[in-house]
């Protein structure tokens, strides 16, 4: 099935020469808003794109995958609040707290399956959320201001807008490669064989949840890296980044932009998130017509943009 | 017996009342090929889950050469050398039958927390996969979509997926359920090739490939193993008949 021309690749290289040159746009239209709008997308792009790794080459669906914006936001912004203001602290910091959290997570849910998984991946991220709410000290309910970013010691500012959306940037094209070579490695195809038929993996010799945990704890790891990013972004970080439906967002932008496609979710997180800019813009009942929308993508599209692309493509 | 390559003793399974497993006792030799038979719900899968370790015995114990295996999990009985194909045909739908055979090939070659280089263009497992997928007469299907393959092909590529992992001993459930009739004599004629080198336990409707392949043959009825012996004895066997090989016609005209 060779095509010298695949509709889903070009759509994935346009959208990131997109992202590329957007700065540009931005510095010569004085157009600001959009700069910081897609720092945002391109944050939440590699949120989704680490629940991805689970929930589509995995097929672990995690519904508390907010919780790892959280643990990475709330370890910047501890750190910050207590005089370490090193990025090369507290990343360092966000990414193992994830690790940890994600490691307790998977260890005790990754026994249980389908509905039952959803629902203790999304107690845990509830749990999650109250323990930060109870954080009198940071902020509680309240959340915790950050007054100075991630200080890398000049290697870049992360004060500055441009260099701050490429700092992003970089970590989600550098996310979306690791997880290319991810899946199609020895242990990529382990998790996919899983997700396909465990009971075969495991009669031809597969320690299941072995390999499942550990895709686990790498998809939390990096999403604590999105968190990280997102706090600095806001300057701010507080319980609701945690909230259930956070992590219900995140899901959508993976299935709205293709479960298992590589750059699926960075599709489907620019499309929710901006038609959600749009629309909000528009009426304040946008939800009443991102909610049909989404309805009909995943109606008419299984596979999301990407799958719908593919079979354009396909005739 | 020393040579016994497998020993089930006393093995106990219950479902809520009904007894599934009843002390099943039987020895798989070293090189042989022995054939569990059996009547509709006599338990032969049930029997077959446990000896994989997909399914946990209420009581006795399995025995894989000299080892006891009874509390092992799947995988670690696979790498003990132990393989299965499943009654109904269970692959990897979405992968390529290379790609099933691969991973196969791939659970017995160290750990796979390897995750950089792509697993798809190492020459050992893919050599390994072809070599399997030859053996079984797929050669030509190795880039196919399992899901596009057709009945009898799948049923080969779980033989070839079995093979892959070289075990000592292979659990085949039913190999030939739903072939017609030149694919069932294939996967005979294939059986016999096998069977040179791989002990085997066979369990099978199928009478005509059961008495042209088995050396042994263990009937298992309502969960009890009610004669054990060679294909010759069990044909014989006045209870075997009446419980089981009197319905089946097909033995008595083949006889």
């Amino acid at each position: 099935m060779k095509t010298s021309f695949n509709i889903q690749n070009a759509v994935a290289a346009l959208v990131v020469a997109g992202l590329v040159l957007l700065p540009a746009y931005s510095v010569l239209s004085g157009n600001v808003f959009v700069l910081t709008l897609f720092t945002r997308i391109v944050i939440l792009a590699l949120a989704a794109s680490s629940l991805n790794l689970i929930m589509g080459y995995g097929g672990m669906m995690s519904f508390g995958h907010a919780a790892y914006l959280g643990i990475g936001g709330y370890a910047v912004g501890i750190l910050a609040a207590e005089g370490f203001g090193s990025g090369f602290i507290q990343f360092p910091v966000a990414l193992a707290a994830s690790a940890l959290f994600a490691f307790v997570v998977g260890a005790l849910s990754l026994r249980t399956r389908g509905v039952y998984f959803i629902m203790i991946t999304l107690a845990f991220a509830q749990m999650a959320y109250y323990v930060a709410s109870g954080l009198a000290r940071y902020g509680g309910d309240d959340g915790l201001t950050i007054y100075k970013r991630s200080d890398f010691a000049g290697l870049i500012n992360l004060s500055n807008r441009v260099q701050f959306y490429y700092l992003c940037l970089a970590c989600l094209l550098g996310v979306i490669y690791l997880i290319w070579r991810i899946v199609n490695s020895r242990f990529g195809l382990v998790v996919q064989g899983l997700r396909s038929n465990e009971q075969r993996m495991q009669a031809i010799g597969f320690p299941a949840t072995r390999y499942k945990l550990v895709c686990f704890v790498i998809s939390g790891v990096l999403c604590g890296l999105a968190g990280a990013l997102l706090a600095n972004n806001t300057d701010f970080v507080s319980p609701a980044v945690m909230y259930w439906t956070r992590s219900g967002d995140l899901m959508v932008m993976v299935i709205l932009g293709g479960m298992g496609s590589l750059f699926g979710p960075v599709v489907g997180a620019v499309v929710y998130l901006l038609l959600e800019e749009l629309l909000s813009q528009v009426t304040e009942y946008w939800a009443l017509i991102m909610g049909p929308l989404l309805l009909l993508i995943v109606l008419f599209g299984r596979g999301g943009i990407m799958g719908l692309l593919g079979r354009f493509s396909r005739g | 017996m020393a040579d016994a390559l497998l020993r089930v003793d006393n093995l106990v399974r219950r479902f809520g009342g009904v007894i599934a497993t009843d002390h099943v006792s039987l020895e798989v030799l070293r090189g042989e090929l022995h054939a569990i038979i059996g009547p509709n719900g006599a338990g032969k899968t049930t029997l077959i889950s446990q000896l994989t370790g997909h399914l946990v015995p209420q009581g006795g114990s399995i025995y894989l050469g000299g080892r006891d295996i009874t509390a092992l999990p799947a995988y670690r009985r696979s790498a003990l050398g132990l393989a299965r194909s499943f009654q109904i045909t269970s692959l990897l739908l979405d992968f390529t039958a290379a790609d099933n055979v691969a991973l196969a090939a791939q659970a017995h070659d160290g750990h796979s927390f390897r995750f950089f280089r792509n697993a798809r263009k190492e020459e050992s497992l893919r050599n390994a996969a072809l070599t399997a997928l030859r053996r079984v007469g797929l050669g030509d299907r190795a880039d196919v979509l399992v899901s596009r393959l057709s009945h009898g092909e799948q049923r080969e590529l779980e033989l070839a997926v079995a093979l892959a992992t070289r075990p000592q001993l292979l659990l085949l459930d039913e190999p030939m359920a739903g072939l017609g009739a030149t694919e069932s004599a294939r996967m005979v004629k294939l059986l016999q090739e096998l069977r040179k080198e791989v002990t085997i336990v066979l369990v099978e409707h199928d009478m005509e490939a059961v008495f042209a392949l088995a050396d042994r043959i263990s009937v298992l009825v309502y969960g009890r193993v009610i004669a054990s012996g060679a294909a010759s004895e069990i044909r014989r066997n006045e209870e075997v008949k009446r419980a089981y090989l009197g319905d089946q016609h097909a033995v008595v005209r083949h006889d």
